[in-house]
C-alpha cells in the first residue's frame, strides 16, 4: 500500500442552521485502502461524505480530495469520484441496462468503449440476466449491486459508499463487500459508511464518529487494543439477572450484555475479568456453570467509547 | 453535449414508461378544445322572453314577430303585468319582457312617438348588452322604414358595419388559437418543475449533483423532451381546431412554430424556477396552477385585454401568454407578418431572458 493520501480533511465543520451536523472531522486517507466510517445515526456521516464529495459547502474547515480543494474546485473532484448514496439513487423506472447507459452517458465515458465497459460491469455484477428488467423490481440486494455498478462505470480512483448495506439481508451483504474487496485489490480507493459492526471489521482502517466528532481513528485491531478491554464470556444458569446487576456495580466493569444464555462481560483496566467475575458471583451465591475470556471485537470497542462518550 | 444527450435520453425513456402523464399531455388539449369549443360560447341566442302586449294590435303582433324572428329571444308567453314579470324574472322563467303599451297602433296611425319598454335581467352583463343590441337596431330598421314610409325619402345617414378576420363573430375562431397558449402554460411550467422536483423527492438528484454534469447540461436535457411535447400540442390543437371548428389558418405556419420557441422556452424556464422552490411535486403542481390562473384571466384570453385597469395591463405584460396570444390570433386569424409583430418578440424576448436568468441563479449544483 502506498503512502499516496487521497482524501486529507482537515477541521471540518457543518451547520445547518442552530443544528451542529459536523462538529469537527479531520481524517487522512491513503490510496488503495477500505476506509470505514463507523457511527450511530445522525453522528455526521452521510454529512462528511456529502463535504468530501463538493456538494455540500463545509461551514469551516476544509478538504483536499483527490488533489482537488472541495470547496474550489468541486467539478474536478466530482469528475473522479464514485458515490453510492444512502437511499436508492438510480432510476427505478429504467431498465438495468438503460441505467448503466445513463450513467456513462452522463459520466461522459467515451462512446467506443461504452458498449464493452457496460457490458463488463454487467457480467461482473452478475446483472447480465436481469439487465432488461426495471430496477424497481430488483430486490435490495440487486438494487446494490446495480448502483454500485453504476457508480463505477467511470473507474474512479475514489468511491464513496454512504451506508451501502442498509436494509440488505446478511447473505447480500457478503456479496456486496466481496465485490468492494474486488474494487479495492484494483487500485480503487474505497471510504464507506456502516452501522454494521461484521462490516467495520472488513476494512483496512476505522474512523469512529460521534455527535460530529472522531474519537478514534486506526485500524480494526488497533482500536480494539487501544480501548484496553477484557471480555468475560458467563453461563450462569440462574438468576443471570442479579448476576448482571451485581457485575455491573464494580467499577472495573464497562458493560454487561446478556446474549441468549451467556452474559458477555467487558471491563476496563486491564485485570483478568474472569477471575472478577467468579469472585463477583461467588461472593453472591450465584452458581456459574462456565467461564471464559472471550477476544473483544470492534463492537465492544465501539458501544464503551460511545458509552463513555455519553457519560461525559 | 453527450452528457446533455444522455439525460435527454433518460427523460424520453421515462416519459415513454409513464403512460398517464403521456396520454394526459395528448388528451389534455383534445378535451379542452371540444369543451371550449362547444360548450364555451359568448355568442347569446334563446333568451328566454316573456310579452305584456297592452295594446292587442296587429302593429303589436307585428314587433312580437319581428323579434322572435331575430333568433335571439324565445318567446316563453304572455303576462300580465308587472308583479308577473318579477316573478318570471326570479324562476328564471323569462331574462327578458318586452312592453307594448296601449295604444300603441293608434299612435303609430297618428304619427306620434310612441315607447316600447324592455326589461332586462341585468344580472349577467353579457346578456344585457346583447338584448339591448338586437333590440335597438330591430326598432331603428322599424322606425326607418316607417319614416320612410311617410316621407318617402332615403335616411341622410347609414352605417355599413364590416367585420374583418371573423366575419361570422364565432367563438370557436377566437378561442381556438388562444387555447394553444393556455395548454402551453398549463403543460410546460407543470411537467418541468415536476420533472424536476421528482428527482428530487426520489434521491435521484444527488447522484445528478455528484455526478460532473454541468447545470446547463442538465436544464437543457430535462427541458428538451418537453419542447417536443409543446410542438406536439401545438400541432395537435391546430389539426382538430381546423377539422372539428373550421378554424382558419391565414398566416405562415413556419413562423408561427419559430416563435412558439421563446413561448415555450419562457414557461419552461419558469417552471426550472418553481423546481427550485418546491420541495416536492404537489407543491410544484400547485405553483403551477397558481400560474395559470392570472394567465387564463389577464392575458386576453377570456376577457378583453382593452377593458382591463391600466395595473392590470401592466401585469398582464409581463405574463408571455399575453404576447403570445397576440401572435398566435395575429398568424393565424390575420396573416400577420414577424415585422408586425416584433414588439410582441421583444417582450418574449425579454420574459425569457429573466426567467433563464432567475432559473440560473436559483439552479445550483449544491445541496443544502
Amino acid at each position: 500500500m502506498s503512502a499516496e493520501v487521497v482524501i486529507e480533511a482537515q477541521h471540518l465543520a457543518r451547520h445547518f442552521g442552530d443544528l451542529v451536523a459536523v462538529r469537527d472531522v479531520s481524517l487522512s486517507v491513503r490510496r488503495g485502502e477500505i476506509f470505514g466510517v463507523l457511527g450511530p445515526n445522525g453522528a455526521g456521516k452521510s454529512t462528511t461524505i456529502r463535504m468530501l464529495c463538493g456538494i455540500l459547502d463545509p461551514t469551516s474547515g476544509g478538504a483536499r480530495v483527490v488533489g482537488f480543494d472541495v470547496r474550489q474546485q468541486p467539478e474536478e473532484v466530482k469528475r473522479r469520484i464514485g458515490y453510492v448514496t444512502q437511499r436508492f439513487s438510480l432510476y427505478e423506472d429504467l431498465t438495468v441496462r438503460e441505467n448503466m447507459e445513463f450513467f456513462a452517458g452522463i459520466y461522459g465515458v467515451p462512446r467506443r468503449e461504452r458498449r464493452a465497459r457496460i457490458e463488463g460491469r454487467l457480467e461482473r455484477a452478475g446483472l447480465m440476466p436481469r439487465q432488461k428488467q426495471l430496477a424497481a423490481n430488483l430486490s435490495g440486494g440487486w438494487q446494490r449491486r446495480l448502483a454500485l455498478a453504476c457508480s463505477t462505470i467511470h473507474e474512479p480512483p475514489l468511491l464513496f459508499l454512504d451506508e451501502p448495506t442498509a436494509g440488505v439481508d446478511p447473505v447480500s451483504r457478503r456479496e456486496f463487500w466481496d465485490q468492494i474487496h474486488r474494487i479495492s485489490s484494483e487500485g480503487t480507493t474505497v471510504l464507506v459508511t456502516t452501522h454494521y459492526m461484521d462490516e467495520a471489521e472488513r476494512c483496512h482502517r476505522l474512523a469512529f464518529i460521534f455527535k460530529g466528532e472522531v474519537l478514534d481513528v486506526g485500524s480494526p485491531s488497533e482500536i480494539v487494543a487501544r480501548r484496553a478491554l477484557r471480555i468475560a464470556e458467563l453461563h450462569v444458569p440462574a438468576e443471570s439477572r442479579r448476576a448482571a446487576e451485581l457485575l455491573r456495580e464494580r467499577s472495573e466493569v464497562d458493560e454487561v450484555a446478556p446474549f441468549g444464555a451467556v452474559l458477555r462481560v467487558a471491563t476496563l483496566g486491564g485485570g483478568d475479568p474472569v477471575a472478577l467475575c467468579r469472585e463477583v458471583l461467588a461472593g453472591a451465591g450465584i452458581a456459574l456453570e462456565r467461564a471464559e475470556e472471550a477476544r473483544p471485537t470492534v463492537e465492544d470497542a465501539f458501544v464503551s467509547m460511545v458509552r463513555s462518550e455519553g457519560a461525559s | 453535449m453527450n452528457r446533455f444527450l444522455a439525460i435527454a435520453l433518460k427523460e424520453l425513456r421515462q416519459l415513454r414508461r409513464d403512460r398517464l402523464t403521456l396520454a394526459m399531455m395528448a388528451m389534455l388539449p383534445v378535451v379542452q378544445l371540444l369543451l371550449f369549443g362547444y360548450a364555451i360560447n359568448s355568442d347569446v341566442r334563446h333568451v328566454p322572453t316573456v310579452v305584456w302586449d297592452q295594446d292587442h294590435s296587429a302593429a303589436s303582433r307585428e314587433i312580437v314577430q319581428t323579434l322572435e324572428a331575430t333568433g335571439f329571444y324565445d318567446i316563453e308567453g304572455r303576462v300580465f303585468g308587472y308583479p308577473e314579470i318579477e316573478r318570471g324574472m326570479r324562476s328564471g322563467r323569462a331574462r327578458v319582457a318586452l312592453v307594448v303599451p296601449p295604444g300603441y297602433e293608434a299612435s303609430l296611425a297618428a304619427q306620434r312617438p310612441s315607447t316600447l319598454q324592455l326589461v332586462v335581467d341585468g344580472t349577467d352583463p353579457q346578456i344585457v348588452a346583447s338584448a339591448l343590441n338586437t333590440v335597438s337596431s330591430l326598432v331603428a330598421l322599424r322606425s326607418a322604414a316607417i319614416a320612410d314610409a311617410r316621407l318617402g325619402s332615403a335616411p341622410p345617414i347609414r352605417l355599413e358595419p364590416t367585420i374583418w378576420y371573423n366575419p361570422d363573430q364565432r367563438t370557436a375562431v377566437f378561442i381556438v388559437p388562444g387555447l394553444i397558449g393556455v395548454i402551453l402554460t398549463m403543460t410546460m411550467v407543470m411537467l418541468t418543475a415536476m420533472a424536476i422536483v421528482r428527482e428530487r423527492e426520489r434521491g435521484t438528484l444527488e447522484a445528478l449533483i455528484v455526478s460532473p454534469v454541468r447545470s446547463i447540461e442538465l436544464m437543457l436535457g430535462k427541458i428538451l423532451p418537453y419542447v417536443a411535447i409543446g410542438y406536439v400540442q401545438v400541432t395537435l390543437i391546430l389539426g382538430v381546431g381546423r377539422v372539428v371548428f373550421d378554424v382558419p389558418f391565414v398566416g405562415s405556419v413556419g413562423l408561427l412554430y419559430l416563435l412558439t420557441f421563446l413561448f415555450i422556452a419562457a414557461n419552461l424556464a419558469l417552471g426550472l424556477v418553481f423546481s427550485t422552490l418546491a420541495r416536492t411535486q404537489q407543491q410544484a403542481m400547485q405553483m403551477s396552477f397558481f400560474f395559470l390562473l392570472p394567465n387564463i384571466l389577464l392575458s386576453g384570453f377570456a376577457f378583453p385585454f382593452e377593458g382591463m385597469p391600466e395595473a392590470a395591463q401592466w401585469l398582464a405584460q409581463a405574463l408571455p401568454l399575453t404576447h403570445f396570444l397576440r401572435i398566435v390570433r395575429g398568424v393565424a386569424l390575420k396573416g400577420s407578418t414577424l415585422s408586425d409583430l416584433m414588439p410582441e418578440l421583444y417582450w418574449l424576448g425579454g420574459i425569457l431572458c429573466v426567467f433563464v436568468g432567475l432559473a440560473s441563479l436559483r439552479f445550483r449544483k449544491k445541496l443544502g
